[in-house]
């Protein structure tokens, strides 16, 4: 073959490129939910219990009718012909009866839950109108911790709506044969993503197209609109939805709301527009909660630590109903929490609770972060149980690269875990050298023996990501050259349209810049998955490199015919075709081609990916933390997170998905948490209360991206970013506190808070915590 | 309540003369009163930053004030920092170090560093990360904020 003449175009995947999604977001020409609005729109105000659980006797809006600028105020019976909003994920048998209506009906049964709305001219007004409604409430015993005995949630269906159960092999077996058995009860706090947008929502039913809008859309716009459109009793064509700027994701945001379906149903049957802009307390007590777990796990070890089984109980506080996630975190939580490790033997019942607090879905690692926790302090609890290195203990059980892929008989979001590729072993080196490991350990050693609490803490983690089963991808080039690519995923501000722009170029012949890519826009693309589980990159990405590589050979063939060469010694280079097999020549300009097209159908592809499973990216967490002995306030100095992606591209965004990944991880480590008072009256329901770490808690992190384990699953090797910085640092951070009080196994429970701390600290001191293990060694097998 | 005042607010150089209730908030003037929706509002409560705006060069937030506290005081905001169409020395660092994901809290960053910098040219790197603790994100993890307020500090020092 000869050398090629010319030089080669510019290629963007794998480069750094700054983002195209910034221009309008510095300038304050961004469109989030609060700034859409429309002419003679309705405020709506929402009414909540004020009672954790009760029975609801009466409501009285006279007062708040008899308001100058209030036209409705609307309860359960008017829109009793609303049915509850169903299950998008992880539907299973029995969860029905637990879902959540527009409004609380008969009972409320958290503090928040929707119980009326008003409907008028002004917000201010309508908040005042809201004050007027008065609620009869007499209140019932509330139901705080999802451990207790189940009670009832209504005549014949108990607090316990199902239990989440997976396995193989032998697991009773494995723990009578064991040389021993470590047990530990663990807990996970209840947070949530707390983006800095609060939630919002804007409808509008347009008469002369008898089309009902929803503005304000995020992360799933298409299941959404379905949603919405069956449950108002309208055709899925007559319901569009559209996604502005999004203010943060992470996993909350977007998810149906009673509010989002309000909206609509009153745009239609006020006909005016209706907008919603959620306040912070409302955000607080009434977006879904996560998180909140307790694991009483035990393992079975051989004599030199390595895994026979595990078996572990999970009770999962789900709150007041079960939302649109239904089973999916308790799901992840039992399916993931093997983790990087051979486990011969496995047990997991994950207990769904319910109970008068706010009803929980997903939050950024869902089930992961909570049993990547629980798994890692396991390890530590079996290295410490058998004077082992923790470093040694992990190396022992890791999957070898050999084994990929390696398939788990487990399943999770309806597909089979197969590890499709990953080398734990060589990213965990590359882990320790980073932070040189063995000099570190000494460095600490010498600072703890000088009289600091000062410790290191290392957790390992497998994630996933792509999530099926399919995107769609339409790409077309308009009679300028601008390329427009249209998807049915979503943004949530994670930079997808630089990403995708970037996936696109290289495979179409283009700058990254001139590409718009449109996204949550149910009337532009009939699908759509949306964007969650990191699948955006890698389902939406590996589609458009589909649609891109469709388009580019379309446009070959269009100039083939207008340059009067053969196609084989044509290519697309930057933006333009030309011949390969010489220097210099005609070329023509992909937006010339496409006015070549005329009349015909345009210079237009589409590109489609299928997939049944997922794939698994990891990754290994390293914190050196420093514990202050009279305040129990935590410094971490250095936080290390080593993960593997598959194929970088856009290095930058991905070293910030993880860093800010890894601050949401340190606020639940360490600072946030939703708690109740034993009414169940909410105490976190300002951003003073519910502490979110600012730039003095977070250290630089330190993030090394590897790409040793692209993914087979798909052509460029793509694996998600967006989950890992997040996943293991309840478990590295829990590790290093553990080591900086030289007190193995004393933190059980996240948040880690200074209050705790000191105490933990005071048993340290006092030598009991040090006992801990020994207790764990107990044949029978209960978790003490 | 509904008795209204007559108030001005300067936005940006611009007047606007606006209606408005004695309790109405600054932010919600400037953005449904003046249409500069690029304040955003994250709280409500003065923890966020969100709705950091300057008046008379200091930065506030615009949700603990009201907005006829703010007649005739001069008012910077997000909107007014792009120099003809160009983004500024701070707005292009932040693009550059990546100091934005969602962008919803970037604003009102972006209207608190511009105020202590103009106020304090020399403010040192460990001053720099006391003021940017004082507004919330959600997304970064902080440290490329810190970069790019670092970056445009010492870009504005040379000049």
């Amino acid at each position: 073959m000869p050398a090629p003449t010319r030089k080669p175009g510019t290629k963007f995947v794998g480069r750094s490129v700054p983002r195209l999604e910034d221009r309008p977001l510095l300038t304050g020409r961004g469109l989030f939910a609060a700034d859409v609005s429309f002419p003679q729109q309705l405020h709506m105000r929402v009414v909540r219990s004020n009672f954790a659980h009760g029975r609801l006797r009466s409501i009285d809006a006279s007062a708040a009718l008899a308001k100058p600028g209030v036209h409705a105020v609307w309860t359960a019976a008017d829109v009793a012909d609303i049915p509850p909003i169903d299950f998008r994920l992880t539907r299973i048998a029995g969860l029905e009866p637990y879902r959540q209506r527009l409004f609380a009906t008969g009972r409320v049964r958290y503090v928040g839950e929707p119980v009326a709305a008003v409907f008028a001219d002004d917000p201010y007004l309508a908040e005042d109108a809201a004050e007027l409604v008065a609620l009869d409430v007499e209140e019932l015993p509330a139901i705080l911790h999802a451990a207790d005995e189940p009670a009832e949630f209504e005549p014949g269906l108990p607090t316990e709506p199902a239990v989440v159960r997976k396995g193989y092999g032998d697991v009773d077996a494995a723990f009578a044969g064991a040389h021993a058995i470590v047990a530990a009860t663990l807990a996970i706090g209840r947070h949530s993503g707390v983006p800095l947008e609060t939630r919002g929502a804007i409808a509008r039913y347009d008469a002369a197209r008898d089309v009902l809008e929803l503005h304000g859309a995020a992360k799933v716009p298409h299941w959404n609109r379905d949603q919405i459109a069956r449950m108002l009793g309208r055709a899925p064509a007559s319901v569009q939805l559209y996604e502005g700027h999004v203010g943060g994701g992470f996993g909350i945001r977007g998810e149906l709301y009673p509010e989002d379906v309000l909206v609509c149903a009153a745009a239609l049957r006020l006909r005016r527009p209706v907008k919603w802009i959620e306040d912070r307390r409302e955000h607080l007590i009434a977006a879904n909660h996560s998180r909140e777990q307790q694991h009483r796990v035990r393992a079975a070890v051989d004599r030199d630590g390595r895994i026979l089984a595990i078996d572990d109980e999970i009770f999962h506080d789900q709150g007041a109903y079960m939302r649109t996630h239904a089973a999916t975190v308790p799901d992840l939580a039992a399916a993931m929490l093997p983790g990087p490790y051979r486990v011969p033997a496995y047990r997991a019942s994950a207990r769904i609770r319910l109970t008068n607090k706010t009803p929980c879905g997903t939050y950024r690692a869902p089930g992961r972060f909570e049993s990547t926790f629980v798994r890692e302090r396991l390890l530590d609890a079996i290295a410490a149980h058998l004077g082992l290195d923790r470093v040694e203990v992990r190396r022992r059980n890791l999957i070898t690269r050999d084994e990929m892929p390696y398939a788990r008989p487990l399943d999770t979001l309806g597909t089979d875990i197969v590890l499709d590729s990953g080398d734990y072993a060589g990213l965990l080196d590359k882990a320790l050298a980073a932070v040189d490991w063995p000099l570190l350990q000494d460095k600490l050693a010498a600072r703890r023996a000088a009289g600091e609490l000062v410790g290191a803490g290392i957790a390992l983690f497998v994630e996933k990501s792509g999530l099926g089963p399919f995107d769609q991808v339409k790409i077309g080039v308009d009679g300028n050259g601008m390329v427009e690519v249209v998807s049915g995923s979503a943004s949530v501000g994670q930079g997808m349209e630089t990403a995708i722009a970037q996936i696109c170029a290289d495979a179409l012949g283009v700058d990254y810049r001139n590409i718009r890519v449109v996204h949550g826009r149910t009337d532009r693309i009939e699908r759509g998955m949306g964007a969650f589980a990191s699948r955006v990159t890698v389902m939406t990405g590996e589609a458009a490199r589909v649609a891109a590589s469709a388009l580019k050979a379309k446009a070959i063939d269009k100039a083939a015919e207008l340059l009067q060469a053969p196609a084989g010694v044509l290519d697309l280079v930057d933006g333009e075709v030309v011949r390969i097999d010489a220097a210099s020549g005609p070329s023509i300009g992909l937006g010339a081609i496409a006015r070549a097209f005329g009349g015909e159908p345009g210079l237009a592809a589409e590109g489609w990916f299928r997939t049944n499973h997922m794939n698994y990216p990891y990754g290994v967490h390293i914190a050196v933390t420093r514990v202050d002995r009279q305040t129990g306030a935590v410094v971490i100095e250095r936080y290390l997170v080593a993960y593997d992606v598959g194929t970088a591209v856009n290095p930058m965004l991905i070293e910030g998905q993880i860093a800010g990944g890894c601050a949401q991880g340190i606020g639940g480590a360490l600072l946030e948490e939703f708690l109740y008072d034993d009414r169940g009256e909410p105490l976190s329901v300002t951003l003073a209360d519910y502490l979110m770490p600012t730039a003095r808690e977070i250290p630089p992190i330190e993030v090394l991206i590897c790409q040793d384990a692209p993914s087979p699953l798909n052509p460029l090797g793509l694996k998600g970013a967006g989950e890992g910085g997040a996943n293991a640092v309840g478990a590295a951070i829990a590790a290093a506190l553990d080591d900086a009080l030289a007190a193995p196994n004393a933190v059980t429970a996240l948040p880690i808070t200074p209050q705790k701390l000191r105490r933990l600290i005071r048993r340290a001191d006092q030598g009991e915590v040090r006992a801990a293990p020994r207790q764990s060694l107990d044949r029978s097998g209960a978790a003490r | 309540m509904n008795r209204r005042n007559d108030i001005v607010l300067t936005i940006n150089g611009r007047e606007h003369a606006i209606q408005v209730e004695p309790r109405r908030t600054l932010v919600d003037a400037i953005r449904e009163d003046c249409g500069q929706t690029g304040t955003h509002i994250g709280c409500e409560h003065g923890v966020c930053g969100a709705c950091t705006v300057l008046v008379e060069g200091q930065p506030v937030r615009s949700c603990l004030m009201f907005a006829v506290q703010a007649h005739g005081k001069k008012i910077r905001t997000v909107e007014g920092l792009a120099e003809d169409g160009e983004l500024n020395t701070l707005q292009r660092a932040f693009m550059e170090h990546h100091g934005l994901q969602c962008g919803f809290c970037t604003p009102g960053f972006l209207m608190l560093i511009t105020g202590v910098l103009e106020r304090d040219p020399d403010v040192s790197d460990e001053e720099l990360v006391d003021v940017i603790s004082s507004n919330l994100c959600r997304c970064t993890g902080y440290q490329n904020i810190i970069k790019a307020v670092r970056a445009a500090a010492a870009e504005l020092r040379q000049r």
